[in-house]
């Protein structure tokens, strides 16, 4: 054999040998030896002089670094960011959090000792090792108790190594050598025949699954029915809708239809049944700087941005408006006028109203009179 | 066929621990006669922890003795008479309860018919807490724990002389008989004695958390006799850290089963907000208490948790030493802070009393007075057991 030698192995085979062995071979000075039994054999930590295991300290770290993540992260998504309040609790209320805190310590503790047991033991990348399809391994596997000197101990040297592991008269010695690199040209034609069947495999499964299995219902009973499903035509019904419309002239309960909708001018309009109190004029001011001012500006001057780009809006202080019935702007809001459309969707009759006093409000306001000013007066000499 | 396993050699305790035990439990008997004369009502409530401690520790170590039957575990084969010998307590429960059924009016108000009669709470828990039943309730627990220690004890000693390994059988048997009615009586104690103190506050899990206290505490105390004895010599040379790593980690297991017992009891009451729960909580949370609370909290789980996490810290005698006592004096901190509570309601200011360092005196006395008894009529070692060859040799 011509390949890099790794090691001598040797089986023995009771477990008080290999403990006696691996204590020699400790005594004789060797570091880089393993043993491998097919069950974890007691006391052997001690017999090979290995040190507690350090993996303790990974799982600390991730265990703590995890708890400090999932608290931080709760408490940055409730508490800082988008606080919410949850049954009535503080924003951040920490025995609630304990238990999510404390599962993710130990998941995240847990999986990160596992993967690094599996990184540090299979010495990851690699996915091979010179023990494998050995006899050696074979039998350790079954009911023999091994033990491997590697070549790259400083005390190595075959031939003496070999008459020392004679001397502690194991079952047999078996040289284990690195495995022969094999390399696999790239396109070869079997390796591109096994792409063309991997492939058609892969589109015919995934056509076959998204076109033909995912449409199988397996338990059909409760989806279908004897039902109009949305966006189905009825069978039923001749117009094909599957709700029926309300008969014509149907008002809804406690909704007065309003009388003049679609006159341009109306001969008569309605009375404002509101009092122009704070609360009310505060809602209309709401109401208006939400509907009305992306046209006509926040003070009613027609100064919204708009202005320009569109059919400019009117502003509401001319003489015209201001001599306008409550009713009249009423019946603009819900019926609409020139390039206005109607909002009476979007605006409560309620609400309409409550406009329409926060728009006196400020027309009252362009408008001061003298007596304002001898009220002010009157005010500061208080 | 007789197990003479060499190297155990029968000694008696040195005479002074005898003599201290004796004048310990002299002086906790006397003073709390005293106390029961000038003060029945607060010594009562002194004497309640107290009754406490000494039943967890009993019970707790009988739980053991057959928790290592019926697991079939060899390594604590060892320390069995240790714990057989804390739970020759369980026989004098019946003498320790009875300064408590005489003033068992003075502890549960639930006893005062006037009281009851104005509560409708109360008077639908009456076919529950009424004086006949829990009369009868404390004595047949009583009597059931005499049976078992009777039936495991008498077994284990006659093994030491025929070394009959039928009679581990038969233990293991009388083991799965015992756990579930273990279970059962140790919650209804809970209930009885802990719980009612304050009749209109309930929780589920209440049994599972003197449970968990009772079953940590006895466990050092087991660590630590058996440590002692050991290091002097007492118990088999072969016993070594090996032993201590599973007492070690068996101490640390019950630390957090503890804390989890007693947090899921907390946060379900918390979160659900109710205040004829809360309310328990919330007398805790004001005043003094609080600090009593928080010492609760840190002697009972954050210290030993932190002492007990590391590999050496489970293996070195000496840190283990420490930490039982630590946890012992944290379980009676915590029973106090059960059951003292309730005895300053309805803005009754709390003072400390000198009973209440009595009777923690004379506990230990009596545990030491007990357990000298012990050792002087029977071998430290179960030396007939059929496990014992196979628990010295155990190695982690």
């Amino acid at each position: 054999m011509t390949n890099k030698l790794y090691g001598l192995a040797a089986l023995f085979d009771t477990p008080d040998k290999i403990i006696h062995s691996a204590e020699a071979v400790k005594t004789a000075g060797y570091k880089k030896f393993d043993v491998n039994t097919p069950y974890p054999v007691h006391g052997m930590d001690k017999a090979m002089g290995l040190k507690p295991s350090t993996v303790g300290f990974v799982t600390l770290f991730f265990g703590f670094s995890a708890a400090a993540f999932i608290l931080f992260f709760m408490w940055w998504t409730l508490a800082k960011n988008y606080p919410l309040v949850v049954g009535g609790k503080p924003y951040f209320p920490l025995p609630a959090f304990i238990p999510i805190t404390f599962e993710t310590t130990v998941l995240i503790g847990s999986l990160a000792t596992f993967f690094s047991i599996i990184a540090l033991y299979f010495s990851l990348p690699t996915n091979s090792h010179p023990l494998h399809d050995s006899e050696y391994m074979k039998a350790v596997s079954i009911d023999k108790y091994g033990l491997i000197i590697e070549a790259e101990d400083l005390l190595f040297n075959k031939t003496q190594t070999e008459a020392f592991l004679r001397s502690l008269k194991p079952v047999s010695i078996e040289e284990i050598y690195y495995p022969e690199k094999v390399i696999y040209p790239l396109f070869a034609p079997k390796f591109i025949f096994f792409l063309i069947i991997v492939s058609i495999m892969v589109s015919g499964s995934t056509y076959i699954t998204l076109n033909t299995l995912l449409d199988i219902t397996p338990y059909g009973w409760m989806s279908i029915q004897d039902r109009v499903n949305p966006q189905t035509k009825s069978e039923y019904f001749s117009d094909g809708f599957g709700m029926r419309k309300p008969v014509t002239g149907t008002v809804a309960r406690g909704f007065i239809p309003y009388p003049y909708l679609g006159q341009a001018l109306p001969k008569e309009v309605l009375t404002n049944p509101l009092l122009p109190t704070e609360d009310i004029i505060a809602l209309g001011k709401k109401k208006f700087n939400t509907f009305c001012s992306p046209c006509h500006g926040y003070t009613a001057d027609g100064d919204s941005r708009l202005r320009g780009q569109f059919p400019s809006p009117p502003t509401l202080h001319t003489d015209k408006v201001r001599n306008y019935a409550d009713g009249m702007i009423y019946h603009i809001i819900t019926n609409g006028q020139n390039a206005m459309p109607s909002y009476a969707y979007q605006v409560t009759r309620e609400e309409r109203w409550a406009i329409i006093n926060y728009i006196r409000v400020l027309q009252r306001a362009k408008n001061a009179k003298p007596t304002d000013l001898a009220e002010i007066q009157k005010e500061s000499r208080k | 066929m007789i197990n003479m396993d060499s190297g155990y050699i029968k000694k008696n305790l040195p005479a002074r621990i005898g003599n201290t035990g004796l004048v310990l439990l002299v002086f906790g008997i006397i003073f709390g006669i005293i106390g029961f004369i000038i003060e029945p009502e607060r010594t009562a409530y002194s004497y309640l922890p107290m009754f406490m401690f000494l039943l967890s520790i009993a019970v707790g170590s009988l739980f053991w003795v057959a928790l290592e039957y019926l697991a079939g575990a060899d390594w604590s084969v060892p320390f069995r008479r240790v714990a057989e010998f804390l739970s020759a307590i369980i026989p004098l429960l019946l003498i320790l309860v009875i300064p408590l059924i005489i003033h068992m009016k003075e502890l549960f108000i639930w006893m005062h018919p006037e009281i009851v009669a104005m509560s409708k709470v109360l008077q639908g828990k009456a076919p529950y807490l009424n004086t006949s039943f829990f009369l009868i309730r404390v004595i047949g627990f009583c009597l059931i724990w005499i049976l078992f220690y009777i039936i495991f004890i008498r077994n284990s000693r006659k093994q030491d002389s025929t070394g009959n390994q039928g009679l581990t059988k038969t233990n293991i048997v009388f083991s799965g008989i015992f756990m579930p009615v273990f279970a059962y009586t140790i919650t209804f104690s809970a209930v009885d004695w802990l719980m009612s103190l304050a009749p209109m506050w309930f929780s589920t899990v209440f049994g599972a958390y003197l449970f968990s206290g009772a079953v940590w505490s006895s466990l050092a105390a087991i660590t630590f006799i058996s440590i002692k004895l050991k290091e002097n010599g007492y118990l088999h040379p072969k016993v070594n850290e090996n032993h201590y790593y599973s007492l070690g980690t068996l101490l640390f297991a019950f630390t957090v089963f503890w804390a989890y017992i007693a947090f899921s009891q907390y946060m379900l009451i918390w979160y659900a907000d109710l205040p004829d729960e809360t309310f328990w909580f919330l007398h805790r949370w004001t005043g003094g208490w609080s600090i009593l609370s928080v010492v609760v909290i840190l002697t009972h789980f954050i210290v030993p948790f932190g002492a007990l996490i590391s590999f050496p810290s489970k293996t070195n005698p000496g840190r283990l030493k420490f930490i039982s006592i630590w946890i012992l004096t944290a379980h009676y901190i915590d029973l106090y802070w059960l059951i003292m509570p309730s005895f300053y309601v309805n803005g009754k200011v709390y003072s400390f009393s000198w009973m209440d360092i009595v009777f923690p005196i004379g506990a230990i006395g009596l545990i030491i007075v007990v357990f000298n008894w012990s050792v002087k009529r029977y071998n430290l070692i179960p030396i007939g057991d059929p496990k014992l060859q196979k628990a010295l040799n155990f190695r982690i």
